[in-house]
């Protein structure tokens, strides 16, 4: 990278580093340079702006190889750099399946073509997700692979989980297994929150214990096997209270949280919108709050999108029979300010730890997540923490599935630097 | 009343009220031997039914003539939807060719909702999924008025698959609307999560709460549902909430047995129980129609003034 460029007077929030200064930020070759590499470089006044390690996303559903009609990895990427990330997790619910190392190196090689923000392909822990025989993940290892996970389903049985984290260990001590947790047997036909407006909506429920049943297991087996575990979108009180509580014993787990769960909860779902329609569901406004206070006080290490971008004519269909999900890389950083920074529920250093350095420490991606010194890769997201605007399509995602359609959010990001390039400026993708 | 019927909570108490004298005056209709007016003459209804349905459909079929609106039905069989095509794309087809209203059955909760960003025509509600059926809950209303005299502190018992019934929905939401105490009962598993924040008791004893209904309102229950663990078997259920004579035996003098049709006789209700001179269930049959051309001369009849 032959750029650049310095941001002036940027203010540098780096929770890596625990810095929170008015300073300027010199880019060159790719990396963080001393303030002598200023001389003659590209000067970006960032006075009032917020520098901040680039966005790293746990959670992301590329769709690529496969449903290339819902999102690309090209699409998703720029999608991503919009919303201020440098990194993501691809989740591997792709087809085929992201259960061998071709396909893992397929997905990155994409991402490297697009060059808007780096892709780690998460692995399959059961060959094709059918959760039934371990997939190749010492193959998968080999190609670089951290984190492994059968999104959308739980590992179906202890006996298969239990086995999943100790084969593991021959790789050494930083794979993680990533859960979805909920119960099918709980949740099979269910649609939303099972509850009174469930019960008066005519939908049938997926209810809270679905969730807690799984952490529970999973903590179970997690100190049994000495393994690590990721559970993936908490949605329950009582889930954070499973967890708080086995970090306390010492228990290897990591949890995230996604923006949609922080904002929404069931009763958002009285007009049947079918982009509000998520697995797990938006639940309380009890479970909404726990996972704020759970995501405060560190009890949840890390904002994660879980981006799943749909067709529009697969969302645009009756409740029961349209996809979950909801897509999110655009809109995290703005959402997080808007309902958690701005209001004083979480100080701005912790959303930054949770939308970045948490996420990197967990994804194990060493280039991401500050901290922001001289000779470090220059990943970085600039962003105006006042910045009024209103959610919608188009989007930079090829789709438009957003279940923050039509809200005003207050924050936006301006710049994001990937690799030392400038690959979004004043909101806008370059390449 | 909206432009539409979606839902039970779309009516005001007064909507109700309105629309159930609006009823009495049509149901004289039907007695006549030449049984139409020209209310509606030159409307267009569609009765857009993607789910099997027998009586609701002829119900609103019989109403719409009665009215001398054009009626077109369209059934899921043999149609676009069988080839694929959304529910959005079918329901603007129907629009551009001039419905006026879409009376719409369908197995998914919420659709009619939907339905009504997609279209201008005013949308009926004819049973969607698990959700409601306001039609039969405001004739289930309309036939316990005529015999009984009144709504208000009317004592309603609903036994049985509530949680799988749209009926069972629309006529709580109704009844505690107009004042009324729904008691819900059946084995728990068949009981809404979290029922009582609609207003209502529920039971799970069907003979304690027999004797202080004015109503008993009879639920079908699907042999499917056994087979989905939310019982052991039709017959404990039936020996545990099934409405016999010795059963009804319990209610005080001059109580109704409703059912909202099409009856399991010997699952959910005995036979003999059901030939009752006590139950009512052709009448709600009968009204059906009524309330249907109610509903439709309300939603139809008023937008151009003209027809009333």
């Amino acid at each position: 990278m032959s750029a650049r460029f310095v941001f002036e007077g940027g203010r540098v929030l780096d929770p890596a580093a625990g810095d929170d200064d008015v300073r300027d930020v010199v880019v060159a070759g790719g990396l963080i340079a001393g303030p002598e590499a200023a001389e003659g470089a590209e000067r970006i006044d960032a006075r009032g702006l917020v520098i901040a390690p680039g966005l790293v996303d746990l959670h992301t559903h590329l769709r690529e190889p496969g449903d290339e009609h819902k999102e690309t990895v090209a699409t998703g990427t720029r999608a991503a750099a919009v919303g201020g990330y440098t990194a993501v997790a691809a989740m591997a619910n792709t087809q085929p399946v992201a259960d061998n190392a071709a396909v893992i190196q397929a997905v990155r090689e994409l991402a490297a073509a697009a060059g808007l923000c780096e892709v780690y392909p998460v692995g399959a822990i059961t060959k094709g997700l059918q959760g039934e025989q371990l997939a190749e993940m010492g193959e998968m290892v080999e190609a670089g692979v951290r984190v492994f996970s059968d999104d959308g389903h739980p590992v179906p049985t202890a006996r298969l989980l239990r086995n999943a984290l100790l084969y593991v260990k021959a790789f050494g001590d930083d794979v993680v297994l990533a859960e979805h947790a909920e119960d099918p047997s709980l949740v099979e036909g269910g649609h939303m929150h099972e509850g009174a407006l469930s019960s008066a909506l005519g939908l049938a429920g997926r209810p809270a214990e679905a969730e807690e049943i799984v952490v529970a297991r999973d903590l179970v087996l997690a100190r049994a096997t000495g393994g690590r575990i990721h559970l993936c979108h908490l949605s329950s009180a009582r889930s954070v209270e499973l967890v708080r509580r086995a970090r306390s014993e010492g228990i290897r787990v990591t949890a995230e949280v996604t923006p949609h769960h922080l904002t929404f909860t069931d009763e958002d779902l009285s007009t049947y919108d079918t982009d509000l329609k998520m697995d797990p569901p938006l639940r309380s406004a009890e479970d909404r709050d726990a996972l704020r206070a759970g995501l405060a006080d560190g009890t949840i290490d890390a904002v994660a999108t879980d981006h799943a971008p749909h067709a529009i004519e697969e969302k645009e269909a009756e409740f029961d029979r349209a996809p979950p999900g909801t897509i999110g890389l655009e809109t995290a950083l703005g959402v997080i300010l808007t309902e958690l920074v701005h209001p004083g529920f979480l100080p701005l250093s912790r959303a930054l730890d949770a939308l970045s350095t948490a996420p990197a420490r967990i994804l194990g991606a060493g280039d991401h997540g500050g901290p922001i010194e001289a000779g470090r890769p220059a990943n970085l997201t600039v962003f105006d923490p006042d910045q009024g605007w209103v959610v919608e399509a188009p989007f930079a995602s090829k789709a438009r599935n957003s279940a923050f359609l039509g809200r005003r959010l207050r924050g936006r990001v301006t710049h994001t630097v990937f690799q030392g390039a400038l690959v979004v400026a004043d909101g806008k993708p370059t390449r | 009343m909206n432009e539409h019927l979606l839902s039970m909570h779309d009516l005001s108490a007064a909507d109700v009220t309105r629309i159930l004298d609006t009823a009495e005056s049509f149901r004289e209709v039907g007695t006549r031997v030449i049984k139409k007016v020209p209310a509606l003459r030159g409307r267009t209804v569609v009765n857009f039914f993607l789910e099997n349905s027998t009586r609701t459909r002829i119900s609103f079929e019989l109403a719409a003539k009665r009215l001398s609106a054009d009626v077109i039905n369209f059934s899921a069989g043999g149609s676009s939807v069988a080839k694929g095509e959304s529910l959005k794309d079918t329901a603007l087809t129907l629009q551009a060719m001039g419905a006026d209203a879409i009376v719409i059955r369908h197995s998914s909760s919420g659709s009619p909702l939907q339905l009504t960003r997609w279209v201008d025509a005013h949308v009926l509600n004819a049973g969607d999924g698990t959700h409601e059926h306001p039609t039969q809950g405001l004739l289930d209303l309309y036939t316990m008025r005529e015999k009984l005299g009144r709504l208000e502190g009317l004592r309603v018992g609903i036994v049985g698959d509530v949680l799988h019934s749209r009926v069972a929905r629309s006529l709580s939401f109704g009844l505690v609307k107009m004042g009324a105490e729904v008691t819900l009962v059946g084995p728990p598993t068949l009981i809404p999560p979290d029922a009582s924040a609609w207003g209502v008791q529920v039971s799970y004893d069907i003979e304690g709460v027999l004797p202080k209904l004015d109503v008993c309102y009879v639920l079908r229950v699907q042999r499917e549902r056994q087979r989905l663990e939310y019982f052991p078997s039709v017959r404990e259920y039936a020996r545990l909430f099934g409405i016999t004579r010795d059963r009804v035996a319990l209610m005080p003098e001059g109580g109704l047995i409703m059912h909202p049709g099409p009856m399991n006789r010997g699952v959910e209700i005995d036979s003999d129980v059901a030939d009752l001179p006590r139950s009512v269930i052709e009448e709600q049959v009968t009204n059906g129609i009524a309330v249907r051309m109610a509903l439709l001369f309300q939603l139809l009849g008023g937008a151009k003034g003209e027809a009333a």
